[in-house]
């Protein structure tokens, strides 16, 4: 396929952060109250509005977008496969059995708890998809996602089962179906968890970026190649768990972002995950900015709105590839 | 120096290699020849611990590749796979800067980034350096893999089946540069070869295996003999001197 030029690479970079800029600003002024960027200065209510409910939002929204990005592509590297993302290879539907067995068990825990209770259940069901997929024939790059599609809608299903029996289906809901609207001050506090996750993941980007190289390579290259997975897993999955805990699961996002920036700037992780990062966090908060607009004054949880925007975006991305062979 | 001593591997009960001992002195070029399934990659990816022993031992330079640390090994020895693939988008930089990752885990100095470039010249990749790998035809890929297997700077390099994909001009260059790299600076290059004639020319000792032994071992004359070859491939095949080499015609 044809590359971009470093003008255009410069351009696109440049594009990315503005449009990320825009849109905290009009993050922070779209909402069911009233707000204005002038009203901020002499209106007390105003910074109320936007201390406890505006600037909570967008900071999640940019967070969690970041950081789902970020950990796909993390995971694309562990199984050196494109097509996959935490939250449709069973790390998001195992956290959200996870909490979902707290809930039951333990419903007086606090949510920190619950949190590290989501991350472990995320852990071991993605450490089982990984030793399945490592047995998948190498030469059908395409089974891997299928069988990640397979694998994490039966632990879906699990979770809707339990959540069915036991009366909670309004939890799953919330867990499985991501939305920023309950985000305010005191609600979210747990997400920065997730950057330092992905401050990690910067820190430790030249052994991943080995790892997409493969077993044999990484090997050759006297990389711990046992214990940069087992890292890469954990990342991933604290992540995914701290999503569907305080967001809930979001879709694309992990599949989409880090397929567009590796397009335009490779895989060199140390230099591409600031903008597999920024990306992730412009898309996940223009689908929540697109979800308060699209039926004010009611909202459309960004889910959904990811849901439609992120899968043209895949298909998008499939043509293309096709085009080029 | 890297020594090989009773070394057997097999597959489900399938006999791989049997009882191979070998020993790999420090300095020149070493072809490995044999047919297809005599073993020949399956010891180098032992020798480079991408497999793990079944039996016997391999030590380089007194180091079990079975126990040393893998860091302290990648400094010493590099490998280049055959199926070689690389499924991620790097540059063909980036690509040979990571050859040099045993050395700077990430934080590649001055010296690395030297090596990196002296090595983009060596193999003429000056002018694809800031093409996508995955954009290159299948032998250009190929000497960009063995320019990050040269970069790593080790005193042994195992190369299985380097030539494969590249023409007669890049084919012939890298043998030379192979030569020149063990004349010059001492390195050892221990190398899977089909074209028995590059090894002819260019290896200063054949190593002909065949069902997962040894059959033949010495300097390039004493190995192309008529009644060695028979044993090894199967067939008879001419053999004259050209230039002061053995040439084998085997596609007679």
């Amino acid at each position: 396929m044809t590359e971009k030029s470093p003008l255009e690479k410069q351009r696109t970079k440049l594009a990315a952060c503005a449009a990320l800029i825009v849109l905290v600003i009009l993050s922070i002024c779209i909402g069911a109250g009233e707000f204005s960027l002038a009203g901020f200065f002499h209106d007390p209510d105003a910074r109320q509005l936007f201390a406890v409910s505006r600037l909570p939002r967008t900071i999640a929204a940019v967070l969690t977008g970041a950081a789902l990005a970020i950990a796909g592509l993390i995971m694309q590297a562990l199984v050196r496969n494109r097509f996959v993302e935490p939250s449709t290879a069973g790390t998001a539907q195992s956290a959200a059995l996870g909490i979902l067995i707290m809930t039951l068990v333990f419903p007086a825990a606090p949510l920190a708890v619950k949190t590290l209770a989501a991350s472990v259940l995320a852990l071991a069901g993605t450490s089982l998809f990984m030793m399945t997929v490592h047995r998948l024939p190498p030469a059908q790059p395409y089974l891997v996602p299928l069988f990640a599609l397979v694998y994490g809608g039966v632990i879906g299903a699990v979770v809707t089962f339990i959540g069915w029996q036991t009366d909670l289906l309004q939890f799953v809901g919330i867990w499985t179906n991501g939305e920023f609207s309950g985000v305010v001050r005191g609600r979210y506090e747990l997400l920065w968890g997730i950057a330092i996750m992905a401050a990690i993941a910067w820190w430790v980007a030249d052994r991943l970026t080995v790892l997409f190289l493969g077993r044999d390579a990484s090997v050759g290259l006297g990389l711990s190649y046992q214990r940069t997975l087992q890292l890469g897993l954990v990342i991933v999955s604290v992540i995914s768990a701290l999503t569907v805990v305080i967001v809930g699961i979001v879709p694309f996002v992990g599949l989409v972002v880090p397929n567009l920036v590796s397009r335009i700037l490779g895989d060199n992780l140390r230099a591409t995950i600031p903008w597999v990062g920024l990306s992730g966090a412009t898309l996940v908060l223009g689908c929540d900015v697109l979800g308060r607009v699209l039926r004010y004054p009611y909202e459309i949880p960004v889910a959904t709105v990811m849901g439609v925007v992120g899968a043209a975006l895949f298909l998008r991305l499939m043509f293309i590839r096709t085009a080029h062979g | 120096m890297i020594e090989i001593e009773n070394v057997s591997l097999s597959y489900r009960d399938v006999p791989i290699l049997r009882g191979i001992n070998l020993c790999l002195p420090k300095g020149g070029i070493t072809a490995l020849v044999g047919p297809n399934g005599a073993g020949k990659s399956s010891l180098l990816s032992l020798i480079a611990r991408l497999q793990p022993l079944q039996t016997g031992r391999i030590t380089i330079d007194g180091l079990p590749v079975d126990t040393a640390p893998s860091r302290q090994l990648a400094q010493r020895l590099a490998i280049l796979r055959q199926d070689g693939a690389v499924a991620s988008r790097l540059t063909v930089r980036e690509l040979v800067n990571f050859g040099r990752f045993p050395h700077h885990q990430g934080r590649p100095g001055n010296d690395d980034l030297r090596l990196a470039e002296a090595a983009l010249m060596q193999f003429e990749l000056q002018a694809l350096s800031d093409r996508f790998v995955d954009t290159l035809s299948g032998g250009q890929r190929q000497r960009a893999m063995v320019a990050m297997t040269f970069c790593q700077g080790t005193d042994y390099m195992l190369l299985d089946e380097p030539l494969n994909n590249l023409d007669m001009f890049h084919a012939r260059q890298l043998m030379r540069s192979l030569r020149a790299i063990a004349d010059e600076r001492q390195r050892t290059a221990i190398i899977v070869l089909h074209d028995i004639n590059q090894a002819a020319a260019h290896a200063d000792r054949i190593v002909a295996m065949r069902d997962g032994g040894i059959i033949a071992d010495g300097t390039p004359e004493a190995v192309l003999t008529e009644d060695n070859l028979e044993a090894i491939f199967g067939y008879r095949m001419q053999i004259t001197q050209l230039a002061g080499k053995p040439l084998v015609l085997h596609h007679l």
